[in-house]
């Protein structure tokens, strides 16, 4: 393996890490601080990329679909609190479990109603499509960079949301102790509606960026789920740092793994689990 | 434990004669569609035991159903039926081991963790026969025979008859049930239940948590792959799908739909949901949309997640204390039971 | 087993000594030190009563002693071997059995069948899962006496949540005897008990007096005085007197460090 290829797939396995970010951490968040475990996070990854698609061939821009997705995704998060989780905060996983997965089924169903059940491709913006040359034959495409800086980009603006707003001691305060931070004034059910459509809006946003490079096809939803269990898993429940470190272990252990190993490729991130689970049980990160 | 008391008993006696009865006038469809039903009594009956009575929520279960089907496939000669006897306890065997190793592992996690680790650990072994060769990939493996079931040189069933295959199916899912049931009486299966409700209370008072809570899973895993067997024979076919996500998923609704820590209710559930999924994705009755029959599933459990938590077993057993009330010597354990719930 | 071994072995040691004690047993939270290099003895036959301010250390004390928490430092002395950093289980097996200052039962079971429960717990049989969990005459007769000892032999087949909190509180301790201890840990028995149900409390802890080491966490100083041979005062983690309870009442370290000093003492 040669350098430049070895570049391209440090940066190919960063890109992935960080685009799984997206979506793990608001499920992290919504796990930590809401105490509810959403089956259907991926369904929202699959969401944000069959809008991508769909609204890119209606304004002719990717820009446009996104901005338009995200404020529907927002709305969607909103709804789906206010209809369904908000109800199941104080109830058994397992009944959140049985919401969530069938709200799944839902999702994919309308999918298939709406959308039909085709593969689609979705066009990189004129404006990035092109590679930056690194050897004679070898190049990287600017997009998958522009991809990474904005998730760089998300993960930092969470990171000043988390530790120096409002909204942020709030979610603080929220997922150390519910009833001091209701005694406080601090009105919980907003907070608790904003980072769930927070977190539907990453995963979907994460769709919408990522539907260039992954196309968009029925069922995509699942395998991004699980994968974002095990970041979960790893980094330990409710800690965005962790998702974050999580991420980009699997990110890259996938990537190097798929070019190194490619036959046992898939059971790498699975035997990186057991092996963060003989060590700490709890994860590697606690809390936040 | 025996809930419901009088009336369930009763209602539980003329299910068993209908199912006894039930090939003499169903047509071969409606056989193999309930022998599959019953085979996925037994599947979520296994998870119950997780579930329901030590309060270990599995969402890998599948991995158990898989494991059996890839077991019997790769164990069995290929152009020659190999003997139920052997064949059946050797997967479960396997099934056991695998649940023993992973169980060691999952086992050190809790709640949220338990649901996410459980469905890793089955997806790993997706991939495990979905990368690999080991198992035909994502093609699977065929399996041409079933297995002979003979005492000495007399077949005692054929199994390629459908009839045969189905009382065998029946007879055995009637034996879980009773197994499971004597079990869960017994003073392990008291400690199951109050792990369930208070694991750290049962350690203060000296039982070894893990260890109950392993032994229940390894005998879960035994019993899932109990049924992923029978269901490789029923199909003679296997692919990493019998291992997916969607499967681990399924059966967990069975369990719940049906009404958790009743064993009988998971039964109900397996025909309540395998009934469901038939009727929606009817033609017939749905046209164009029972193509999209899932949508209807998806909107039902949900239904079922907000208004009905104790399953259809709750229902049954409402029922069962009112025609019980009536009689002038109530059971004494349909009145325990009032306050279990 | 090994832990019915060293238990019979605990049961044999003539009377007299310590049956347990520890030996500068530490536990820190980060920084926190919530119990600090305490060293107490527990006797057969004698209620050692642990008294001191919320946020002493004294719930943390007995966590320490059952194995709910594993010490920081120091050591645990009983039966010949060191308990410290041993896990719940195995420290009930041993004959130390612990009852909690929240309620601490199996709500949907009866009486009996949460003593039952805690019976069967290092019966031998326990994992004879094809006879029905009432069928052992042996575990059935440990969980009657443990009921009758502790004043609840009338309430045998109620389910365990529509027990009134005073109940609840026997009931928590009918368990804890169901496993047949040698050591008793009474985390605030009396916690929210009315005056009747107090007393009769007291009562039951005189009777058990006899054939167990007891240690006694309790802020009804009147109940402590009733019952304790010995008395230890902590504050802030550490041990600050202990001895016999009137020696201790009068010592001026516990009258100035004592939060509402004279009165709370004197009751």
């Amino acid at each position: 393996m040669d350098l430049a290829f070895f570049l391209i797939q440090l940066l190919n396995g960063l890109q992935y890490g960080l685009l799984l970010f997206l979506v793990a951490s608001g499920l992290t968040l919504i796990f930590g601080i809401m105490g509810i475990i959403n089956l259907a996070h991926g369904s929202f990854y699959m969401l944000g990329a069959y809008l991508a698609w769909s609204l890119a061939s209606m304004t002719n821009s990717l820009v446009a679909a996104i901005a338009l997705g995200v404020v529907l995704t927002v709305l969607l998060g909103i709804a789906l609190e206010w209809l369904l989780i908000r109800h199941f905060y104080e109830r058994d996983h397992l009944y959140q479990v049985l919401l969530t997965y069938g709200l799944i089924l839902v999702f994919e169903e309308m999918r298939s109603v709406i959308w039909g059940d085709d593969v689609h491709g979705v066009p990189v913006p004129d404006l990035l499509a092109y590679s930056i040359p690194l050897t004679e034959n070898l190049s990287y495409p600017v997009y998958r960079l522009v991809i990474s800086a904005v998730c760089l980009l998300l993960a930092l603006a969470m990171y000043l949301l988390i530790a120096r707003t409002c909204l942020g001691m709030m979610i603080r305060a929220g997922s150390s102790n519910r009833e001091m931070a209701q005694s406080l004034g601090i009105n919980i059910k907003l907070v608790y509606m904003l980072i769930f459509a927070l977190g539907v809006a990453l995963a979907g946003f994460a769709g919408m960026i990522n539907a260039p490079l992954s196309s968009v096809f029925p069922n995509m939803g699942g395998g991004v789920l699980i994968i974002c269990f095990v970041v979960v898993v790893i980094g330990g429940i409710g800690s965005v740092k962790g998702a974050m470190v999580a991420s980009l272990l699997i990110g890259l252990a996938e990537t190097f793994g798929q070019v190194l190993v490619p036959e046992v490729a898939g059971m790498i991130v699975y035997l990186l689990m057991a092996a963060v689970l003989v060590w700490r049980p709890e994860g590697l990160f606690r809390k936040l | 434990m025996r809930a419901g008391g009088r009336f369930l008993n009763l209602a539980l006696l003329l299910a068993l004669a209908g199912l006894i009865a039930f090939p003499l006038a169903g047509s071969t469809f409606y056989t193999q569609l309930f022998t599959k039903i019953m085979i996925m009594a037994i599947f979520a009956m296994s998870l119950d035991l997780l579930v329901g009575y030590t309060g270990l929520i599995s969402f890998g279960h599948a991995a158990f159903y898989g494991l059996a089907g890839y077991a019997l496939a790769l164990m069995v000669p290929k152009y020659e039926a190999a003997s139920l006897w052997w064949t059946l306890p050797a997967t479960m065997t396997v099934c056991a081991a695998f649940a023993l190793v992973t169980g060691a592992l999952v086992l050190r996690t809790r709640g949220i963790f338990f649901i996410m680790v459980t469905l890793a650990f089955a997806q790993m072994l997706f991939f495990v026969f979905h990368d690999t060769k080991i198992g035909g990939g994502s093609d699977g493996i065929y399996i041409y025979n079933k297995p002979h079931l003979r005492l000495g040189e007399t077949a005692l069933l054929d199994l390629e008859k459908l009839e045969h295959f189905y009382y065998l199916v029946l007879a055995l899912m009637v034996l879980v049930f009773l197994l499971l049931r004597r079990l869960l009486g017994s003073t392990f299966g008291r400690a199951l239940v109050g792990i369930k409700e208070n694991e750290h209370r049962m350690r203060a008072l000296g039982f070894p948590a893990f260890r109950y809570k392993l032994a229940a899973y390894v005998l879960s895993g035994a019993l899932g792959g109990l049924s992923g067997y029978l269901a490789a024979v029923q199909f003679g076919f296997v692919n990493p799908e019998i291992i997916s996500w969607h499967q681990s998923g399924a059966v967990l609704m069975m369990v719940i739909l049906g009404g958790m820590g009743t064993l009988y209710g998971p039964v109900i559930g397996a025909f309540a949901f395998v009934l469901m999924q038939e009727l929606f994705s009817n033609q017939a009755w749905f046209g164009a949309y029972a193509k999209h029959w899932q949508l209807a599933m998806g909107l039902a459990i949900i239904l079922v997640a907000v208004y009905l938590p104790r399953g259809l077993a709750g229902l049954l057993q409402k029922t069962g204390h009112k025609a019980d009330a009536g009689e002038p010597a109530a059971d004494a354990d349909g009145t325990q039971e009032g306050a279990h719930g | 087993m090994a832990e019915r071994d060293s238990a019979a072995a605990v049961a044999a040691a003539p009377g007299g000594g310590a049956i347990l004690s520890t030996v500068g047993l530490t536990r820190r939270f980060g920084g926190l030190l919530a119990v600090n290099d305490v060293s107490i003895d527990l006797r057969v036959g004698e209620v050692h009563a642990v008294i001191g301010p919320n946020g002493a250390g004294k719930t943390t004390l007995t966590n320490l002693l059952s194995g709910d928490l594993a010490p920081s430092a120091g050591e645990i002395r009983y039966g010949g071997g060191n308990l410290a950093g041993l896990p719940s289980h195995r420290i009930s097996r041993m004959g130390i059995g612990r009852s909690y200052q929240k309620t601490n039962i199996f709500l949907p079971f009866t009486v009996f069948e949460n003593c039952r429960l805690a019976a069967q717990s290092r019966a031998p049989h326990a994992w004879r899962v094809f006879h029905r969990a009432g069928s052992f005459a042996d575990i059935n007769r440990q969980a009657e006496e443990a009921m009758a000892a502790a004043g609840l032999a009338g309430r045998r087949e109620r389910v365990a949540a529509t027990l009134s909190h005073g109940e609840q509180r026997q009931l928590e301790i009918a368990m804890c005897l169901a496993t047949r201890p040698r050591v008793l840990l009474l985390d605030e028995p009396l916690a929210g008990m009315g005056p009747h149900e107090s007393a009769s409390m007291v009562e039951l802890i005189k009777k058990l007096t006899a054939g167990h080491a007891i240690m006694l966490i309790e802020h009804d100083m009147d109940a402590v005085f009733a019952v304790a041979q010995r008395l230890t005062v902590m504050v802030n983690g550490e041990v600050i007197e202990s001895g016999a309870p009137e020696d201790v009442r009068n010592s001026p370290a516990v009258q100035l460090a004592y939060l509402g000093g004279e009165d709370s003492l004197h009751g």
